[in-house]
């Protein structure tokens, strides 16, 4: 410990704190992961990348993903402007919008899919109205989007809402006495401000969406190729005693998680570094 | 450019922050306002720079109505107290905002910009700090890089909040002669807001004392200091002794005793008596007007600060010169020298 920490610290503890992180991070998360990895060794390379390069794997990995980025790209900015109006103005029933945010937090997702599911159905409160127009919603990748979005969007809201709060709005006075107008006060002030706390966001509001089942395979319709998501045909594997084939899927779900995830870290990293260096 | 406030009312829910203020500022003038807190004097500032709008009133600026024109059309070079920084920008970029979201038609060009930003940063003798984010700066730099960003537009005039309120005691004494140097270099009108008295008269051309959403008295700062024109100012400027006195049959009273000092105008009634410390001549026992006994000496700088109680009851505080030599339980005289009398208890 003495090589890692400097012989006396101001701040005592690095020792046991240390230790006990790398327990508990190997228990909770390492651990199970690596099982998951060695269990994926049983196939042999070949296998491996018949599995995984197979068209429904493909389309499975493309669908959840792709389909968690567009969702995330959305909470992103609709979370933006839910946060802005929550912070900002004061309306009657704020405190009520405010609590509601946390619903997609707190309900069942298997809830959540079936009532979805509903609102969404050709003969749903939502469903009918876009089905007259020629949208269907439910049991196609729009309606996994929909779910995706719905699950995300707290976590955009919660993380950016403290920050904004904590905005200093002499900054926006020092830009307006300047001379800067609304949109430059907006574009060069609040959203440099709030970059690292978006980025958190989105990749928060992303990594659930693409671990997002419950609610997403009651609405999707899970069609292989076309609506099946990844996490699905996991669980189908699974159920069909393909053990090393769901283990191929989860391993590579995990990597391309991963990478996403280290990358938005870094550019959040990067932002924190120019907001406050 | 001059600036006047006409009969300006700024209310803050039951609160009133301003109450009918009238002010003219000449061109080029430096000039402080001056209150205790919630006095109304940032908020007066703030109307002034179009960040606030008054109840009711007027603003004029070279006269002309200002009202309707926001704080972006109003070219105020406004500095705040806690610098308002735009934490994720460097220096260059923060001094650079205000000619970088011009309007396209009027925008200088990047090199134009920078040299502009280059001639800031020397004025405020930073430019070595160009690279640095605000978070990497001195409570003093940040304050002075908040000082040439609101110069960067060419303000008409120039508006600055506690500009030293957040600074310690050594540097503040500092940023006040180089603000007055700057202001004798640039010459733009310019209006401060401290709370600190030596900041307003060391500084300042004329200083506007303000309580309570009024303006108490506007003068140099030997006109506050040697003639106060109300109580309040009298009490908040300089150190004062008060003492309640009651002025009847052209005497003043102090505990029913009459006083061996003149009326002075005062008008008949419970009043205060103002003194300043130093303008209280102290004697021997049987000497002066008012007695007592010396309670606490302590000795700092050029004077003695004598603690003494009088027969009358409250005790007072004087400052006396050191080659008088006082000691705990010393029998005094005192005389005030210069006073003043204001209706009220």
């Amino acid at each position: 410990m003495s090589v890692l920490a400097p012989r006396r610290s101001t701040l005592p503890g690095f020792g046991l704190t240390m230790g006990l992180t790398l327990t508990w991070l190997s228990l909770i998360v390492l651990i199970p992961l690596a099982g998951l990895f060695v269990r994926s060794t049983d196939l042999s390379l070949a296998q491996f990348w018949d599995i995984v390069t197979s068209r429904r794997t493909l389309s499975a990995l493309k669908i959840s993903f792709g389909l968690s980025f567009a969702a995330a790209c959305v909470n992103l900015v609709m979370g933006t402007i839910v946060v802005w109006a929550l912070v900002r103005y004061r309306f009657p029933g704020r405190r009520l919008f405010d609590a509601i945010v946390d619903v997609p937090f707190a309900l069942p997702t298997a809830v959540a899919g079936v009532a979805l599911t509903a609102l969404f159905a050709q003969k749903g409160w939502l469903g009918a109205p876009l089905a007259a127009m020629g949208i269907k919603v439910a049991f196609t990748p729009l309606g996994i989007f929909i779910a995706m979005i719905f699950i995300g969007i707290p976590f955009v809201v919660r993380t950016v809402q403290p920050v904004l709060i904590d905005l200093d709005p002499e900054i926006e006075e020092a830009a307006a006495s300047l001379g800067a107008s609304r949109w430059h006060i907006v574009t060069k002030v609040i959203l440099p401000s709030l970059t690292p706390a978006l980025l958190t966001g989105f990749a928060l509001a992303f990594a659930r969406a693409v671990g997002e089942y419950g609610s997403v395979i009651f609405i999707a319709g899970n069609l292989p190729n076309v609506s099946e998501i990844a996490p699905l045909l996991i669980v189908i594997r699974l159920s069909e005693f393909r053990y090393a084939d769901a283990t191929a899927i989860a391993v590579v779900m995990l990597v391309v998680a991963f990478v996403i995830i280290f990358a938005v870290n870094r550019l959040q990293r990067w932002a924190q570094s120019q907001a406050s260096t | 450019m001059t600036i006047e406030a006409r009969g300006v009312v700024k209310s803050f829910g039951a609160f009133k922050a301003l109450d009918g203020v009238d002010l003219k500022v000449a061109n080029g003038e430096l000039l402080a306002l001056l209150g205790p807190s919630g006095s109304g004097k940032t908020t007066l500032l703030r109307i002034i720079a179009g960040l606030e709008w008054p109840d009711a009133g007027e603003i004029l600026f070279d006269g002309e109505n200002a009202l309707d024109r926001g704080a972006r059309e109003r070219h105020v070079g406004f500095v705040f107290q806690h610098y308002a920084l735009f934490r994720h920008m460097n220096v260059f970029e923060n001094v650079a905002f205000g000619l970088r979201v011009q309007p396209r038609r009027i925008r200088k060009t990047e090199a134009q910009i920078r040299a502009r930003v280059k001639e800031l940063l020397d004025l405020v003798q930073l430019d070595w700090l160009a690279d640095r984010y605000p978070s990497q700066l001195s409570g003093g730099q940040r304050q002075r890089i908040a000082l040439a960003r609101a110069l960067a537009i060419e303000p008409r005039i120039l508006l600055l909040d506690e500009p030293f309120g957040a600074l310690d005691a050594k540097v503040r004494k500092e940023l006040r002669q180089w603000l007055r140097t700057l202001h004798h270099s640039i010459n733009v009108t310019s209006i401060f807001v401290t709370h600190d008295q030596e900041e307003a008269l060391e500084v300042a051309h004329r200083v506007v004392v303000m309580d309570k959403g009024r303006i108490e008295q506007v003068g140099s700062p030997s006109d506050v200091y040697d003639s106060p024109a109300t109580a309040f100012v009298h009490g908040f400027i300089g150190e004062s002794i008060m003492l309640p006195v009651e002025v009847t049959g052209g005497a003043v009273h102090l505990n029913g005793r009459p006083l061996d000092i003149a009326v002075e105008g005062g008008a008949a009634g419970a009043s205060t008596l103002f003194v300043r410390r130093h303008d209280m001549l102290i004697g021997p026992a049987d000497s002066g007007t008012l007695h007592g006994a010396v309670t606490h000496v302590r000795s700092f700088g050029p004077v003695q600060r004598a603690e003494i109680a009088l027969t009358e009851g409250s005790t007072i505080e004087i400052d006396a010169p050191r080659d008088r030599e006082l000691r705990i339980g010393d029998r005094v005289g005192l005389k005030p020298r210069h006073y003043r009398i204001f209706a009220g208890g």
